[in-house]
Parts: structure tokens; C-alpha cells; sequence
């Protein structure tokens, strides 16, 4: 068996895949890059095309909220409802490695955020200034990153909490967009900052800016994207689902 | 030939013992675990099945420990109480789901022959959150066949299920056993156990009360003392008929209620004795109430005893 065969287990990435698109929950990821997309399509008609506008609008709407609240919907939804109803006992009672299917789940946590969060935000970039200054690939790029790691922290949430949904959002929303902006020192611990640094080293010189120096936000991200699968895949080894004794 | 071996386990939630201290040996065949509600079955059943780790003891397979081990899936099968499936999925599409993550060659195939035993065919290409209990269980019971395992655990298999498919489950049960492997099931019912299993356990308040064959159990729960309320025509007479029999050792006139409250210690004998004392006497009996008769208090006389 191949490494790769190791770590992703088809089987598994197409049940979560199904259980997080068909569920209810799927129209938000819907909604929110649709939304983005309007408003872009709008701003766009309305005012023209302008750099700082596109750029308050991708990290403003975008990159603080919507990449957030996407990732908690694909991270806490690609695990935490198996636990909580104990569908997932027929994907632990089976010889699959139980890191398999962390990573298989955070690899689709991933790309649905990806497709509804990242692809959105590149696209807008593109409809409100046509990728002026470089800010679409960057904001594009910024998002991807911050998909990566959104998705392992909520995945791991869904793991350790049975309230992960209403824990990512308080993240995501006070954390990220509120305290993130008003005290400086909590910027250094934000996804939002680190995936900003990327931007700001993307885009032109001067177009976006982040509290976080590349270097601390590589870094960051990488030990907080591992650490959160890992003891996601901890977790998991010794969950018991006796929940109802 | 695959034995669960289950030494000194003892499981608690927080200050509550679930599992008190349980040693028993499950072997090839049709195994019931039986107890009533709460008596800590479930919790027996997921350490079995590796859901849970025992607090102290060790809960083994062939001699391997099965907690912490996904190679153990391997061997054994899985048929679990609570409902929730991939609902969205169809019939079909789950058991082969539950083949493919077993790694099986042929998925396809061995999931077409797991749902032919349960007789699902015919509903295996709707969503499942269209099926009834019963056509749940039933597949479930093909997902956790589709590996054939040589170790089947079922939590409260026939729960929900209408006698039909009951008879059906049972069959398939029996042969499994007869076939040499390792079936256990739990149920809070003595005579679904009674019918299937050739080896029964039984579980009180978490603690092992009893273990051997149904005629053992049965013989343990009827040669008890039990007790009943008797209202007749005649009471002192029908009294002082059954004292004069061994099989009544103890009468009392409860004046108030105008009943008899009796304690008989054979019980065969004594539900042939009474009838027959009143058609003798000419008594009419208005009531015959046994007064300790729920599953609890059966339990309860087993653990004592």
C-alpha cells in the first residue's frame, strides 16, 4: 500500500462529502459566496472599478467572514454530526486507521472550503478590479491558506466538543472579526492576520497589510494546521461512543 | 474458532459503576446477555466492541485486546442500538460503503450477498430515512455482516421489530451459531433469549448474576419464592387447602384487603395446585396476581442467590 493509500480512504472522503452537501446546512455554503459575488457584481457596476474598495471588500467580507464561517460549516460538519447522532461507529468499527480518517475528512473539510470560500473570493476579486494591483490572487491565495487551517481547527473542535458549531462561531465572529480589530495583541493570533501576510506579500507593495510579520504567520499556521489534526486523530483513537449510558 | 474473553472488567462513569467486576467467556455460538434495562449491557457490548475502554480488566479477543485495535474489526461485526445511519445514502449504497472501508476485494458483490441474507433487496435502492425500524436493523445487520465475521454483537437486535422479521432474525442468528461463530446479542426479554441462545448470561446492576444454559436460568428464575394475591370466594378455605401443600410455605389473611397474600416455592406446582383446590372446594377465585413478578425483582432473587 502506498503512503497516500494510507492516509485517505476514498470510502470515507465520499461519505463526508455527501453528508456535508446534502444536509441543510449546505445552503449557507451556497449563500455566502453567492452573496459575495452579488455585492462584488454590484459594487462593481455602481462605483467602478476601484483598488481600495475590492481590497476592503475581500478582506472586510471575505477573508473575515465568510472564509471563517465556511470553514466552521465544512470542519465541525465533515465529523461532528456522525459523533453526535453515532453514525461514525460504522467508520470506526472497520480496520481503517483512525489518523486515515481525520486526514481524509480535514483533506475534504479542505476542499469544500476551498471551492466555497477560496474560489469565491479569488472570483470577486476578479469582478471588482479585475485582479487591479494583484489583489484577486492574492486575496485568492490568502483564503486557501486560511481554509486549510479554519478547517483543521474546526475539525478538531467537532472532535473534543459536541457544541463545536456554536464555539467556531463565537471564533470566528468575535474572535476573528471583532477582538481581532480591536486588540492589537490578539492579531498575532488570527488566522484572518496570518492568512493577510501572505496577501500583503502577493499583492502589490502597499495594497494590503497585516499585523503579522510572513515569517510568524508560516510558521503559525503550519504548527497550528498539524497540531490541530493531530490531536484530532488523538482524540479520535480513544473516543467512546457510549454517549446515551 | 474466536472466544471474547472479558476478565475482571469493571467500567464507571464518574462515580457511577456501570460494570462491576464481570469475568465471563464468550465462545462460538448463539450467546443472549440478559438484564434488564440499565443493567450495563450496553456498556458490556461496547467494550466488546471496543468503544469503550474498560477502567480496570481486559476485554480480549483471541487473546489481543480490543481497545485501541482496528485490526479487531476484522473479526467482528457490529450491529449497534442506537438508529442513526447515513440516512441520505440508499440501502445498497451503505452496506457497500461499510465493504469497501473493510477493504474487501469485491465490494459489490459482497455487499449484494449481505443484503440477500437479510432479505432487503427488494428496498436496498431507497434512502434509508425512508425505512422502517425494522428494515434498519435489518440493515445494519447486513453492514455489519458484510465482512462475515466470526464475531457478531448485536445491542438489542429484535427491539422494534415485528414478529415476522423476528422469527427471521432469529433464524439467521441460529445458523450463524450453528455455523461456529461467536453471536451475542442482548435483550431484557427471558423468552427471546430463551428461544435463541444455547448459552446465556445474566447482568443485574451491573454486576454478573448468572450464567449457563437456558434450563439453568429458567430453573434459577422459577424455583424462586413467589408471591401472589389471591381474592376468592371462600378465602380461609382455599388457606387452609394450600398450607396443607408443600408447595405453599407461606399464607397470610390480609383482613383489610380481603386477599390472601401467599408465597409459593414451587412454581409449577403450585399454578396446577390452586385451580385445582378451588374447582375441588367450589371456590370461585376473583384474583390471581403475582405481586413480585416484574424482571427486576427476578434479577434481583438472581443475584441474592
Amino acid at each position: 500500500m502506498s503512503a497516500a493509500s494510507v492516509m485517505y480512504n476514498p470510502t470515507v472522503a465520499r461519505l463526508t462529502y455527501r453528508a456535508l452537501l446534502g444536509r441543510r446546512r449546505a445552503l449557507i455554503l451556497f449563500a455566502l459566496p453567492l452573496l459575495l459575488l452579488v455585492i462584488s457584481a454590484a459594487v462593481r457596476t455602481l462605483s467602478g472599478a476601484d483598488d481600495s474598495t475590492a481590497s476592503g471588500i475581500l478582506s472586510g467580507f471575505a477573508l473575515a467572514t465568510m472564509v471563517p464561517l465556511i470553514g466552521v460549516i465544512a470542519g465541525t460538519g465533515a465529523i461532528g454530526s456522525e459523533i453526535d447522532d453515532g453514525s461514525l461507529l460504522y467508520l470506526l468499527a472497520k480496520p481503517v486507521k483512525r489518523s486515515t480518517i481525520i486526514v481524509t475528512k480535514l483533506l475534504v473539510a479542505i476542499g469544500v472550503s476551498v471551492g466555497f470560500a477560496a474560489m469565491p473570493t479569488f472570483f470577486a476579486g476578479l469582478i471588482l478590479d479585475g485582479n487591479g494591483q494583484h489583489l484577486a490572487v492574492a486575496f485568492g491565495v490568502a483564503a486557501v491558506l486560511a481554509s486549510l487551517a479554519y478547517s483543521a481547527i474546526f475539525l478538531f473542535l467537532g472532535v473534543v466538543t459536541r457544541h463545536a458549531v456554536v464555539v467556531g462561531l463565537v471564533y470566528a465572529l468575535l474572535w476573528e472579526s471583532l477582538i481581532g480589530n480591536l486588540v492589537p495583541g490578539a492579531r498575532t493570533l488570527s488566522v484572518q492576520q496570518w492568512a493577510l501576510a501572505l496577501a500583503q506579500k502577493v499583492a502589490d507593495p502597499g495594497a494590503v497589510s497585516s499585523s503579522v510579520g510572513l515569517p510568524t504567520a508560516v510558521v503559525l499556521l503550519i504548527c497550528v494546521t498539524l497540531a490541530a489534526t493531530w490531536f484530532a486523530g488523538r482524540r479520535l483513537r480513544s473516543l467512546t461512543l457510549a454517549g446515551e449510558e | 474458532m474466536t472466544t471474547i474473553a472479558i476478565d475482571n472488567v469493571s467500567r464507571w462513569f464518574g462515580n457511577v459503576v456501570a460494570v462491576n467486576d464481570v469475568t465471563m467467556i464468550i465462545s462460538p455460538g448463539v450467546t443472549g446477555l440478559l438484564g434488564p434495562n440499565g443493567a450495563g449491557k450496553s456498556t458490556l457490548i461496547n467494550m466488546m466492541g471496543g468503544f469503550l475502554a474498560p477502567s480496570t480488566g481486559t476485554v480480549t479477543l483471541d487473546g489481543a485486546t480490543i481497545w485501541r485495535n482496528e485490526g479487531a474489526y476484522r473479526h467482528i461485526g457490529i450491529v449497534p442500538e442506537r438508529e442513526a445511519m447515513y440516512d441520505f445514502l440508499t440501502g445498497a449504497e451503505f452496506v457497500r460503503a461499510n465493504a469497501e472501508l473493510h477493504g474487501l476485494s469485491d465490494p459489490g458483490a459482497a455487499a449484494k450477498k449481505a443484503l440477500a441474507t437479510v432479505e432487503m433487496e427488494y428496498a436496498q435502492d431507497r434512502r434509508i430515512d425512508t425505512y422502517s425500524k425494522g428494515m434498519r436493523q435489518r440493515v445494519k445487520m447486513a453492514s455489519a455482516l458484510v465482512h462475515e465475521p466470526s464475531v457478531l454483537l448485536l445491542d438489542e437486535p429484535f427491539n422494534g421489530m415485528d414478529p415476522r422479521q423476528r422469527l427471521q432474525l432469529m433464524g439467521l442468528l441460529r445458523q450463524m451459531g450453528v455455523d461456529g461463530r461467536t453471536v451475542l446479542f442482548s435483550s431484557h426479554i427471558l423468552e427471546e433469549v430463551e428461544q435463541l441462545a444455547h448459552h446465556i448470561e445474566v447482568i443485574v446492576a451491573g454486576r454478573h448474576a448468572a450464567s449457563g444454559d437456558f434450563r439453568k436460568i429458567r430453573r434459577l428464575m422459577t424455583d424462586r419464592p413467589h408471591r401472589y394475591l389471591v381474592r376468592s370466594s371462600d378465602d380461609r378455605t382455599l388457606a387452609s387447602a394450600l398450607i396443607a401443600d408443600g408447595s405453599t410455605t407461606g399464607l397470610e389473611f390480609d383482613i383489610h384487603d380481603k386477599a390472601l397474600r401467599i408465597q409459593a416455592v414451587d412454581f409449577m406446582r403450585f399454578t396446577e395446585l390452586l385451580p385445582r383446590i378451588a374447582r375441588e372446594h367450589g371456590i370461585r377465585l376473583y384474583e390471581v396476581s403475582p405481586s413480585d413478578e416484574s424482571l427486576e425483582s427476578v434479577f434481583s432473587y438472581l443475584i441474592a442467590a
